[in-house]
């Protein structure tokens, strides 16, 4: 009731809690004060909101880089995307980009996160300094270099065949026959450190009183793990899987450097296919049909987020 | 939304990865100023009055910023307008034939013309990525270029998308114009039948064996297989005889790029009775017997262990590797490469090899069954073009002239291991006795095939590479492959530009 801006002035006595304190706040509020969130407004709309809206334009012609397209680029209706769910290699590339968000974010870098962060709570201060920097260390190295990294570990004559051969064990050409398990768990080297840091964070804040209440009551680890700590976290587990579910849709520059969606299409996920259609086979239109559909996969995976784990509810 | 930003962000990171040499402070500050913009207003929301020290910092920053920027603009200007023009040029690896002639080029039209400006504009990459980056800049004004170095193989594309200027007016007065052969000057023509470029030389393509490794394994010096099947029977010898050695590379699939296209398939496709295109129709062909043989071909060489494995073929540098390492260092036996390998072996090359002549020799390649006329050779090459945006028409045609005059085209075919294309270079001594006459480069000349290159040939020849690869890695058969093939291009040339197939 309180605080919707239509009571007249001076009529409250007594502000309630979710009422602003100084009396000239309870004015409607006059529209030369929404002036300063202008430049910020508009600043969202042309960096944010317009290429947004851009590739949904781009997507509907058939704009080129090359050739009579570029000359004069036409709207062509629905074209890019009835083609592009026609074509054979569309449905293999959203599927493959669906499995690699789900093995490297969804279980991969989201579970070892929060196991590790788990983990390093009950550990000492050397193992917790050590195990930290190393997981660190992957992901404040630039995504090019770590992508060579990845690209020197996994290839042919790379590190990991030199010791796998060391020790005996037959060696496989990681990038060429299991292209997508070479850049699956190279993005989960990559990026586990974001999501422990933000379990870790998020287990700091969890009263210690609470799992002493429930240790004293007789809860056992799994136990106090699936009925104190998860619910407890549950808004950092939702916040952690929507930016690193959002981060490894758009992975580029890591499948590019180790294997360029190859052999064949094998490790093509969206954002290679878009780039391979833009720039490569130089049709712009179609790339950016490519581009948002990727925006409506992440549209889609924040949604069931927000729905499935209701971060806002407490 | 992350996906659209990039793309953004990759436009704006290529053109100024390219260089935006209007206004190199502009170029710097945008990203520096916008952000500065975008931290101002993070803080507004926290300020609430109190915070006044902050917002004066950042109206500093900003008008500092500001102020920064416009002087940066104001010092570019410098100069009378409409005397500096730009030539945007491939650098890579390091081919310095065409840096040369640039730079010779620049200093004699600067000399000649006083108060202009040359402005040699290399951008480093990778064929692919080259066109690309040329595209971009060719999209907007304040980057296009002057003066670019076009591959004959998008002029037609590039006519028709309007970057390029029509030169028949001016050509028409250039009396060294007639000394180009006729098939050099149609190399530079567009779709409407306008000269958009002047051929800087061009190229044959030819089997590169050597001599030494041949020895070994017994076949008789010189070889000229009179079909495929000659080859593959060498192949195997040599895999037989001389193990550790890669018999045979022929470019595959889509990492080798137009290397696979044109190499690889195409010298083979143009050696069947149904090639790629028919000429008469102008229509691409498809279902044809020739494509699929054609394929087949490749499936052989690379599913019997002729070839090196797929897994270094899709390397992306491996043009770079067959020329700069496996052939002087005597891994790779036979190569199905261009005329230009020898501009890599000499003093100046990436990789020098005294004695190459010595080693390698060069058979000229087959047709399918030996049919008439015997033998097929690819030729390509690259031209100089005018930009349609540009403002100095005049001085970028004088450049223009100036780099393809009888001296300047000399020494680059030499240097360059071009196969000339003006009669008064061919007829020169200096060339008759260069690495671009050697063996049977010069002389398959008369046998030799321009690519379909009108404004769809770049579709076409990405098909072309994906069907490749898709059974040299033993993905698809060979009719699934050509099939494949069919629709894809089907689709993107329109089905009423093609013939055949069902």
């Amino acid at each position: 009731m309180g605080g919707t801006g239509v009571l007249p002035v001076g009529t409250v006595t007594s502000p309630s809690a979710g009422e602003p304190r100084f009396p000239s706040r309870k004015k409607r509020p006059r529209p030369a004060r929404l002036v300063p969130l202008l430049p910020a407004t508009v600043l969202l709309a042309v960096f944010l909101l317009g290429p947004v809206v851009w590739s949904f334009y781009g997507s509907f012609t058939n704009s080129a880089l090359t050739g009579a397209a570029a000359n004069h680029t036409s709207f062509v209706g629905l074209d890019n995307y009835s083609s592009l769910f026609t074509s054979s290699a569309f449905p293999m590339s959203l599927l493959l980009t669906l499995i690699f968000v789900f093995a490297s974010a969804v279980i991969g870098q989201n579970l070892i996160g929060l196991a590790l962060a788990v983990l390093m709570r009950k550990s000492n201060k050397v193992v917790r300094a050590a195990v930290g920097a190393s997981v660190v260390a992957a992901w404040v190295l630039p995504e090019i270099v770590a992508a060579f990294g990845a690209y020197a570990f996994f290839s042919n004559t790379g590190t990991l065949n030199v010791i796998l051969h060391a020790v005996g064990l037959p060696t496989i050409n990681w990038l060429y026959d299991t292209p997508m398990l070479a850049v699956t768990l190279a993005n989960v080297w990559r990026g586990t450190a974001f999501s422990m840091m933000v379990y870790s964070a998020a287990l700091m804040n969890i009263p210690p009183e609470i799992t002493e209440a429930a240790t004293v009551d007789g809860a056992g680890g799994w136990k106090r793990m699936w009925n104190i700590t998860l619910p407890m976290i549950r808004r950092s587990i939702s916040t952690n899987l929507m930016l690193i579910t959002l981060q490894t849709l758009s992975v580029f520059t890591l499948i590019w450097v180790m294997t360029a969606g190859g052999p064949g299409s094998k490790s093509s996920t969206l954002p290679v296919l878009a780039y391979q259609e833009a720039f490569q086979f130089s049709n712009l239109g179609y790339g950016t049909a490519i581009a948002t559909i990727l925006l409506v996969v992440g549209a889609i995976f924040s949604i069931i987020y927000l729905r499935v784990l209701k971060p806002e509810v407490d | 939304m992350c996906c659209t930003s990039r793309r953004g962000v990759g436009f704006k990171f290529d053109r100024y990865a390219a260089g935006d040499w209007h206004s190199p402070g502009d170029a710097g500050l945008v990203p520096a100023g916008r952000e500065a913009k975008q931290h101002f207003m993070d803080n507004w929301g926290s300020m609430q009055g109190s915070n006044v020290k902050k917002l004066q910092l950042a109206a500093i920053g900003l008008s500092a910023l500001t102020a920064m920027s416009m002087s940066g603009c104001g010092s570019t200007n410098a100069g009378p307008a409409n005397t500096t023009i730009k030539v945007a040029y491939q650098q890579f690896g390091n081919y310095q034939p065409l840096e040369k002639l640039l730079n010779t080029a620049k200093s004699e039209v600067e000399k000649a013309n006083p108060g202009t400006t040359v402005t040699l504009v290399p951008i480093k990459a990778a064929e692919n990525d080259y066109y690309t980056k040329l595209s971009l800049m060719n999209k907007s004004a304040s980057t296009a270029p002057d003066i670019a170095y076009e591959d004959t193989f998008l002029i037609k594309s590039d006519a028709a998308a309007g970057y390029l200027l029509p030169l028949d007016d001016y050509l028409s007065k250039w009396p060294e114009w007639n000394q180009f052969v006729t098939s050099a000057q149609d190399a530079g023509k567009g779709d409407d039948g306008k000269i958009y470029g002047v051929s800087m030389g061009t190229d044959t393509r030819a089997l590169w064996y050597n001599k030494e490794l041949f020895q070994k394994a017994g076949i008789t010096v010189p070889w000229q297989p009179k079909t495929w099947q000659d080859i593959i029977t060498a192949a195997q010898t040599i895999k037989d005889k001389v193990p550790g050695v890669m018999p045979l590379n022929v470019y595959s699939g889509k990492a080798a790029g137009e290397a696979s296209s044109m190499q690889g398939f195409e010298m083979l496709n143009y050696g069947t009775p149904t090639p790629l295109f028919d000429s008469a129709s102008q229509k691409w062909v498809l279902g044809s017997q020739g494509f699929k043989d054609s394929l087949a071909f490749i499936h052989k060489v690379y599913s019997e262990g002729l070839t090196p494995t797929p897994q270094q073929a899709l390397d992306a540098q491996i043009n770079s590797i067959v020329g700069g390492q496996w052939l002087p260092q005597s891994k790779l036996a036979i190569a199905l490469d261009g005329s230009w390998l020898p501009s890599n072996w000499g003093p100046t090359g990436a990789t020098p090899w005294p004695g190459w002549e010595k080693t390698m020799a060069t058979a000229a390649m087959p047709t399918q069954n030996g049919q008439a006329p015997g033998s097929v050779s690819m030729s390509g090459g690259w031209t100089l073009s005018v930009g349609a945006k540009t403002k100095s028409p005049d001085l970028a045609v004088k450049f223009l002239e100036t780099a393809l005059n009888q001296k300047n085209s000399l020494s680059y075919d030499i240097d360059g291991a071009q196969i000339a294309v003006r009669k008064d270079v061919m007829s020169d001594p200096a060339y008759k006795s260069s690495s671009s006459a050697f063996g049977v480069l010069s002389d398959v000349v008369a046998v030799t095939k321009f690519r379909p290159a009108n404004t769809d040939y770049p579709k076409v020849s990405n098909n072309i590479q994906v069907a490749m690869e898709a059974v040299m890695t033993g993905q698809q058969t060979v009719d699934q492959a050509a099939q494949a093939y069919d629709q894809a291009v089907s689709s993107a040339v329109g089905p009423a530009k093609t013939t055949g197939g069902k």
